[in-house]
């Protein structure tokens, strides 16, 4: 059954999610993700799963905050301003020690901003996001395929360390058809038995959800046990994708997501024209490739730094290269696209 | 030797943390009776909120979470919608319920969400020091009403029972006191038959408790009780509000 469906990458990931198991989903509708939404609107009651249209974010998040409580695949979805309004909840599940699901399709900002797609919930995503010392596991699709693959994945981080994990996908992506597959098998699910409410295999003693640690030694000791599942977390799940790395190009572009497929366009415009140039693009934004990067830049004179926004990700690229050779950036704020033509042109000017 | 009074199995043995004469104890000890009467302990989940009563995770000896301030009733969608067979209950207070989680309450009551929500109607925020809460009677003392709450610029008591009675759906909402042994025992009762009707998945049982803060509010203990009968229940009526079960026994007849 490898057959090949024409979707959104809306529709994908949602259909993904359902397929790698998620029986609830809360969410309150926003656009560029509201065909995610309508499409779990439709699906839900279909396999026996909950299909719930909160009040607001803040009550979206909080209903998968108690759904992942009870230990069973469970996601929200939004886009940027709902996004924000999640971010106590993200904190609380990031505390909690929870496996959760949040996928934001980011478009236009700040404020309301507008419904373009743009990649400037970078700093939100990467920096925990909410209140407090944490971060959130980030993945970063380019393609619907790789939109809807994430889905299963970030099921598998999130019950894997018990951390919510964030998809951060754009308008674009969210809206544009391509081909999906869907694998045949998925990820099964980790017992939770263990810890999780109203769950005991054999009852010894209660299960017990808490965040408030009122001894600064006790909150110190479990941020402490956080960051050690941060350090696993560093050493088994960074991704990347390196492209027209074998041609030994001079100039190095990172780039993600929506930007990326625009960047490998005009590496391949750039090819034809006699000029070299490659991709590195971090597929994990937390945690950033840092020293994959700082590999790939080996030997190169410049670093160019293409995003979606006024320059954010570009702070992690410095970060990697650490001073190993100067970088540059080239950016788009208010949800404009570059045509590859376009950035062809740009990145030959910064080139010679 | 015959028992006559003893601990309920539905709270542990963790010593209370509420400040003397504190009515939260009385509120923690008759949810704990009626889970242990219901034999319910092992298939309850109850919801800890931010306010005085967030230890309460140390407290009842049921699964517990300790949640977002005001976010109980979208935190007890999601687990009762997770674990549809568990007996779901949320412990707020009015700062709490009526005015950070306002959007919450009205929300899952509307949903008729098949949880009971325990309101704790002290008239201030306890945990943060006797501020004003929505629920703070007109030209009282407040820290943040520090001449007297002025109902013309700030609002008045919020009637949250009342408020949402006005709701087609939710299945029982009630207000009872905690003043006084007899109203102990109907608040007891209340409670009790709150949680009967989650087994049942009936729906959305809601039971506020008149209670007091003789801490923030300066007042012993005894003279606390007397100044809320006196002062807070004109304000807050008692009385059960909306009554499906009632309503439809009445339209069958
Ligand atoms: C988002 C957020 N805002 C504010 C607070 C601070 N805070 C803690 S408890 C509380 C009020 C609690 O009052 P109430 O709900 O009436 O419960 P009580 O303490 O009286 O039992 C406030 C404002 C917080 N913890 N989180």
């Amino acid at each position: 059954m490898t057959e090949k469906i024409l979707m959104k990458g809306n529709e994908a990931v949602a259909e993904a999610a359902i397929r790698a198991g998620c029986r609830h989903y809360f969410a309150y509708p926003i656009t560029p993700q509201s065909e995610l939404i309508e499409y779990m609107a439709k699906k839900m009651p279909k396999v026996g799963g909950t299909f719930l249209q909160a009040e607001s974010e803040v009550a979206a998040i909080n209903m998968v905050l108690g759904a992942a409580a009870c230990g069973v695949r469970t996601m929200t979805s939004s886009s940027s301003p709902g996004i924000s309004l999640k971010q106590e909840g993200i904190s609380y599940i990031a505390a909690s020690r929870l496996p959760a699901v949040i996928v934001n399709v980011q478009r236009g900002g700040p404020g309301l901003g507008n419904i373009a797609p743009m990649q400037c919930d970078y700093f939100q995503a990467t920096r925990g996001g909410g209140h407090g010392d944490y971060y959130t596991p980030v993945l970063s699709p380019s393609t619907v395929q790789e939109f809807a693959d994430m889905a299963p994945l970030a099921f598998e981080i999130a019950e894997r360390y018990r951390t919510p994990v964030l998809i951060l996908a754009d308008g674009m992506l969210g809206q544009m058809m391509e081909p999906v597959v869907f694998p045949e098998s998925y990820p099964p699910q980790r017992d939770p038995s263990d810890w999780a409410l109203g769950c005991h295999k054999d009852r010894k003693e209660n299960h017990i959800i808490n965040t408030l640690f009122i001894d600064p030694n006790l909150l110190d000791s479990k941020t402490r046990i956080l960051f050690e599942v941060y350090e696993e977390i560093k050493k088994n799940e960074v991704r990347f994708e390196t492209y027209n790395l074998e041609s030994r190009p001079k100039i190095l572009v990172a780039s993600t997501g929506t930007a990326a497929r625009v960047v490998k366009s005009a590496i391949d415009a750039l090819k034809e024209q006699g000029v070299e140039m490659g991709l590195f693009r971090p597929i994990t934004l937390w945690p950033f490739p840092y020293d994959a990067l700082h590999q790939a830049a080996a030997g190169v004179d410049k670093v160019i730094t293409v995003e979606l926004n006024m320059g954010q990700m570009e702070q992690d690229v410095r970060l990697a290269l650490n001073g190993l050779c100067p970088t540059e950036f080239v950016g788009k704020a208010g949800g404009l696209v570059f045509t590859p033509e376009e950035l062809a042109d740009i990145l030959r000017k910064k080139a010679s | 030797m015959k028992i006559v009074a003893k601990r309920t199995a539905g709270l542990t043995d963790a010593r209370l943390h509420y400040c003397p004469g504190c009515l939260h104890g009385v509120a923690h000890r008759i949810i704990g009776e009626a889970m242990e009467e219901l034999s319910i302990i092992d298939r309850t989940i109850g919801i800890a909120p931010v306010g005085c009563a967030v230890f309460a995770y140390n407290f009842f000896s049921c699964d517990m979470i300790q949640v977002p301030h005001g976010r109980a009733p979208a935190v007890a969608t999601g687990i009762r919608r997770a674990r549809p067979d568990c007996v779901v209950f949320t412990y707020q207070g009015d700062g709490d319920l009526a005015a950070i989680g306002t959007a919450e309450t009205v929300h899952a009551a509307n949903r008729n969400e098949n949880i009971s929500v325990f309101f704790i109607n002290n008239a201030v925020y306890g945990m943060t020091g006797g501020q004003m809460a929505p629920t703070t009677l007109a030209n009282m003392k407040a820290t943040t009403a520090p001449y007297g709450r002025d109902v013309e610029d700030t609002g008045g008591p919020m009637r949250v029972c009342e408020l949402l009675a006005s709701l087609e759906k939710p299945y029982f909402i009630t207000r009872v006191s905690l003043l006084s042994p007899k109203d102990i025992l109907k608040a007891k009762k209340a409670v009790k038959r709150a949680l009967a009707g989650n087994m049942e998945k009936k729906g959305f049982h809601f039971v506020e408790m008149i209670s007091t803060c003789p801490t923030n509010w300066g007042m012993e203990p005894l003279k606390a009780r007397q100044w809320a009968r006196e002062s807070m229940i004109p304000v807050f009526p008692l009385g059960v509000f909306k009554d499906r079960e009632a309503e439809e026994k009445e339209a069958a007849s």
